[in-house]
């Protein structure tokens, strides 16, 4: 069994976004009884027993949570690189100079758009203008940046102009992520999931952008997945490299596992420790004896793992599967059709979205 | 994209990484934003001799030193690499 390198610590789903891409769990309200500072603080001791070196910071609204600083120095005198990802809002020049002070490493803002109004539209509230400061707070304080751009069908088109805005903005790093359809991304998907030439017009100008910025600024591309031939390695192997801790506690293999029908695992009734090794969900997709044909002869089953288990549970009601987004999986048709349903010409490019609500927390 | 490493110029580490060592798996370890390198003892002898202060040449000749044998070469390729990736900043005179 390996140890991992990567902790994920959502303190809290609360946001003053409501963005339709969402990956938070659709029932938020379970979620409101999070972890105190101390019992953060416990979980970031004992991941890095475990053999954690890196430490996302992330939500909901991280900056929510009043114990931030605290926690990013807890992390920080653990000798862990810690990694805020945030929406920028409330990262006013004292938070940020207060991080700065606590150790923090590494600042990712996202936007939503390249302007105000789109922006705003997605992120449905008024906040373009103040991730803007605040990524030049980021820059000025000496921090490294980088800008998170989710993509989708309502705004990749305009993946010039987000190019354009993050090299303005000298970020060091821009990630252009294409939706991953679960939680609220998942019950927008047919209005969020863009269509071939969209993604072909885009994966051009990536291109040529890559080469422009070589040795200035990193750019990322996260494929979309509907349209790989092959699924991705989802956290690079269940219970392998990654884990999430959730605001109220629980543990997953990733993000998105909280709605897979199987045993819950919490840092508030066993050690982290356990839940890694012995816990019957860190064990349950771990390697490749749970596979089913066509993974278990398959000669990438040990680079893409089956692919998503969330995604085959969603797709298919059952975890057990192979990704339905791997051609090679005999439900691979219902992943066509979505796609095919996508390039249709009556649909539009700017659809009715669901959004995601803005707060999880009890106030 | 190949990057040029003059003797004169000192090489410090970028500010979005940090050389650590990780106990867990007893190696020696850049961290960056999202993904972790793992390097050999000369590889992090050389990064902890990268403080900006000292040139290229220093470095070759401390490490020189340290080894007995000459590591001229290696130093500037591991350079080179590593600031391909933007991990080391190579900074003139």
């Amino acid at each position: 069994m390996d140890s991992p390198f990567g902790l994920l610590a959502e303190l809290t789903y609360s946001c003053p976004l409501s963005c339709p891409y969402c990956s938070n769990p659709l029932n938020l309200a379970g979620y409101r009884d999070e972890l105190t500072t101390a019992e953060w603080q416990r979980v970031l001791t004992d991941a890095q027993e475990l053999g954690v070196l890196q430490c996302h910071l992330s939500g909901g609204e991280p900056l929510l949570r009043r114990d931030l600083v605290q926690i990013v120095n807890s992390a920080n005198e653990l000798g862990l690189y810690t990694n805020l990802v945030t929406s920028a809002l409330g990262l006013s020049r004292r938070r940020a100079e207060q991080l700065r002070a606590a150790g923090l490493d590494h600042v990712q803002i996202s936007i939503q758009a390249d302007e105000p109004v789109d922006s705003d539209r997605i992120a449905g509230t008024p906040s373009f203008e103040r991730k803007i400061e605040a990524a030049r707070v980021v820059k000025e304080l000496g921090w490294p940046l980088t800008v998170n751009v989710v993509l989708h069908r309502q705004n990749i088109d305009k993946v010039a102009e987000i190019l354009g805005l993050a090299e303005e903005l000298e970020a060091d790093r821009l990630e252009l992520a294409n939706t991953q359809y679960y939680g609220w991304a998942w019950r927008n998907r047919d209005a969020l999931l863009p269509s071939t030439a969209q993604l072909e017009r885009a994966e051009t100008v990536v291109r040529a952008a890559r080469l422009r910025l070589e040795g200035r600024m990193d750019v990322i591309y996260v494929l979309p997945d509907y349209y790989s031939r092959y699924p991705k390695p989802c956290m690079g192997g269940w219970g392998k490299r990654q884990l999430t801790v959730a605001p109220n506690g629980d543990v997953l293999p990733c993000p998105a596992a909280q709605a897979l029908p199987l045993p819950r695992a919490s840092v508030r009734e066993n050690s982290l420790a356990w839940i890694w090794a012995d816990s019957p969900l860190f064990r349950r997709f771990r390697g490749t004896d749970w596979m089913p044909d066509p993974c278990r002869s398959c000669d990438r089953r040990e680079i893409d793992f089956g692919g998503c288990r969330c995604q085959a549970f969603q797709l298919t009601g059952d975890a057990a599967r192979t990704d339905p987004v791997c051609h090679l999986s005999p439900d691979h048709g219902i992943v066509t059709e979505a796609v095919q349903a996508a390039n249709e010409g009556e649909r539009p490019d700017d659809g009715a979205l669901v959004p995601r609500p803005h707060r999880g927390r009890a106030v | 994209m190949s990057t040029s490493v003059p003797s004169s110029s000192r090489p410090r580490l970028a500010r979005h990484v940090r050389l650590a060592f990780d106990r867990a798996r007893e190696q020696h370890v850049l961290l960056r934003p999202e993904s972790v390198l793992v390097l050999n003892g000369t590889g992090a002898d050389i990064l902890r001799l990268c403080d900006g202060q000292r040139t290229v040449a220093e470095i070759e000749q401390e490490l020189r030193g340290r080894y007995n044998r000459v590591v001229d070469d290696e130093v500037q390729h591991f350079l080179a690499r590593l600031a391909a990736k933007r991990c080391v900043v190579i900074s003139d005179g």
